[in-house]
């Protein structure tokens, strides 16, 4: 079967690069050209061409979508996170589903680290009082708190919380680690439940992946946890944290501090966090590098390509 | 008559040996030094005599002070140790040296002690997050979340991958040493100038600056200021950086020609910067606060709690160390430094 006459289905704008490569090799459809109320009807045009859809962290291939189209057969995401496919429908249906790990994982922990010096440290609150002019003394500061030496709690040790270990291990940080089985790792200390890995850390970093386990992993009982003035570092899935609760926890200042780059409800941000100054907001840019983009976009079109050409996917979660 | 008399009252402690305090210090510190030592405060609340009276009366009281404990803002030279010809001891609590006249100090057969390692982990830290704040843009993301363009908007542009970049480190002390071991964890090929390459580290070495930035992605400046590090970072080294480049600066405002990396940015000579310190503090160039890719830094990389009380318990370590005839634990060489 031609490259061309694979229809794939393109849910969001998410990447120049991605988008111009699937128009080039295959039959592209753009969900967005239809509006909002004449998606059903784009669908039912279109669904016999449709074989393929490309998704991310916020827009996937949910059980509408695979009912609307009876030819699916592959879901290629533009992300490691696929919590947004249905994948028992997917296997019901005999629909592939690739997702992009590993050339992502640098970035997200780079991340996570830088998040976790921002919060402690308060760089993006020094940016921006001397950018208001309010630098007027040279003895005008305030103290902050090491980062070096931190207890570190990562709450999954995949390859993004391994990656994470390995960099604050740089810093002299102990590293502590939660999942559902113990891992080989003498040089990390186990914790069987979350909050006694938070009860143990200075810094509890969320990295694993989102599914019904996993769903508001931190919770009230693990923020009280977590000492009062630790930090929750949020780089995997805005639903890991029941995020009222936090809120609460850093307003009331029953928290030291947050690095958060996702949220329940993307791209809305809750605005009481606006007023805190112990709090860094980034826009869900974990992976948001030119060349961890281009690196992603490459392994959707290796996937779909090797799909029609009916060779081993490169990176099959179904 | 009151100053003086003020002064008599902290010199009749009586037993302890006396040191002459220059800086202000927080409670802990100043009960830290009140338990071992006559303390001459020259911050004392009701201590009204100006600095170098204040210097030349704390001399003239019976068993003068010999140590002394100052900071960046007190000029040790000629005429400094001309008022008070007891000391034998200056404790700098100062982060760098380029306020202390270290020959005219060995001339006097003045011994110097230095803050040593006390802000080497804070400084290598907040380093490492203005780089990462540069390259993956978290304040300049977290201005365009907080004013709600994310949702008006949509996604923030993409910023830089630290993995694999070439980190030029200009000075391997104990600084630039920190930095480098964290950046290696991140994937970081390390490049680094100092006067001597030194033969501990595996890391490529340049002769100078302006080859080390040729070959690297990143410059960062974490070395001292002296006459031969003023503007090392000068126009020829960004150009020699090149437009991807970016700069990382917790040594001092005049190790970089502050007026031709301004240039530099506006020209997208080079692709950012994270700065902590300016040629003129608290004076930062204007032209930076509309720039998406600098990050502005208020001269806080040393400012922790853990340091301040790693430098409480330093400096009374040098003290001790001197009354009691033992060696200093951090001393200074004039002919240490190129000054």
């Amino acid at each position: 079967m031609a490259m061309e006459s694979l229809g794939v289905l393109l849910l969001h704008p998410m990447n120049a690069y991605l988008e111009q490569e699937l128009d080039s090799r295959f039959r592209l459809f753009r969900f967005w050209d239809s509006p909002p109320d004449g998606r059903a009807e784009f669908l039912r045009a279109n669904s016999s061409a449709i074989r393929a859809v490309v998704g991310n962290a916020g827009y996937n291939a949910d059980a509408a979508l695979i009912d609307a189209l009876p030819s699916l057969e592959i879901v290629a995401s533009f992300s490691v996170g696929i919590d947004r496919v249905d994948l028992p429908k997917c296997r019901e249906r005999g629909i592939r589903v690739t997702n992009t790990p590993d050339v992502l994982t640098d970035d997200v922990a780079d991340l996570a680290v830088g998040l976790a010096i921002a919060a402690l440290r308060k760089i993006p609150q020094a940016d921006r009082y001397v950018r208001a002019g309010l630098w007027k003394a040279k003895g005008d500061y305030t103290l902050t708190t090491r980062f070096s030496g931190k207890r570190v709690g990562i709450i999954g040790l995949g390859r993004i919380g391994l990656a994470i270990a390995t960099r604050v291990e740089a810093f002299d940080c102990p590293v502590n680690y939660y999942q559902r089985t113990k891992k080989d790792c003498p040089s990390y200390t186990y914790y069987p439940s979350v909050v006694e890995l938070a009860a143990n850390s200075d810094i509890l970093v969320v990295a694993c992946p989102l599914n019904e386990q996993t769903r508001h992993i931190v919770n009230r009982e693990v923020i009280e946890a977590l000492v009062p003035k630790g930090l929750l570092i949020n780089i995997g899935r805005g639903p890991h944290v029941d995020e009222p609760e936090l809120v609460s926890a850093l307003v009331e200042g029953r928290l030291g501090g947050a690095g958060l780059d996702v949220f329940e409800d993307e791209p809305n941000v809750p605005e009481a966090l606006f007023a805190l100054d112990n709090v860094v907001l980034v826009p869900h840019v974990g992976s948001g590098t030119h060349e961890t983009r281009q690196a992603m976009a490459d392994l959707v079109l290796g996937n779909l390509e090797a799909h029609v050409l009916k060779k081993p996917l490169l990176t099959p979660v179904v | 008559v009151v100053a003086t008399l003020k002064l008599a009252t902290m010199a009749a402690a009586g037993g302890k040996p006396a040191v002459l305090l220059l800086r202000p210090v927080d409670a802990p510190f100043a009960a830290a030094l009140r338990d071992r030592f006559r303390v001459l405060d020259l911050y004392a609340p009701g201590q009204a005599l100006p600095a170098l009276a204040f210097v030349a009366a704390a001399a003239a009281v019976p068993e003068p002070p010999r140590a002394t404990v100052i900071w960046g803002g007190v000029r040790v030279d000629a005429s400094f140790l001309d008022a008070a010809p007891s000391l034998r001891c200056v404790v700098s609590t100062a982060a760098g040296l380029d306020h202390i006249d270290l020959a005219e100090c060995a001339r006097r057969g003045v011994a110097v002690a230095n803050s040593g390692e006390v802000y080497s982990t804070d400084v290598a830290d907040y380093a490492v997050g203005l780089l990462l704040d540069v390259l993956r843009r978290v304040s300049a993301s977290e201005r365009y979340v907080r004013r709600g363009s994310w949702a008006a908007q949509g996604d923030y542009p993409l910023g830089s991958k630290l993995g694999g970049k070439r980190v030029g480190i200009i000075g391997l002390g104990n600084i630039g040493s920190r930095i480098a071991k964290r950046l290696e964890a991140f994937g970081c090929i390390i490049h680094y100038n100092s006067r001597k390459p030194k033969d501990s580290v595996s890391y490529k070495y340049f002769p100078n600056v302006h080859e080390l930035a040729a070959e690297s992605d990143v410059l960062v400046v974490a070395c001292a200021l002296n006459k031969a590090t003023r503007h090392i970072v000068n126009k020829d080294v960004l150009e020699a950086l090149g437009k991807d480049g970016v700069v990382v600066n917790i040594g001092r405002g005049a190790n970089i020609d502050e007026a031709e990396l301004v240039i530099a940015l506006r020209e997208g000579k080079i692709a950012g910067a994270g700065l902590d310190v300016f040629e003129h503090e608290p004076k930062v160039p204007a032209e930076l606060f509309s720039m998406e890719n600098v990050v502005l830094s208020r001269h806080v990389a040393v400012l922790t709690e853990e340091s301040r009380s790693d430098l409480r318990a330093h400096t009374i370590g040098n003290l001790e160390a001197f009354f009691s005839g033992q060696p200093l634990l951090t001393p200074v060489h004039a002919d240490s430094l190129a000054q």
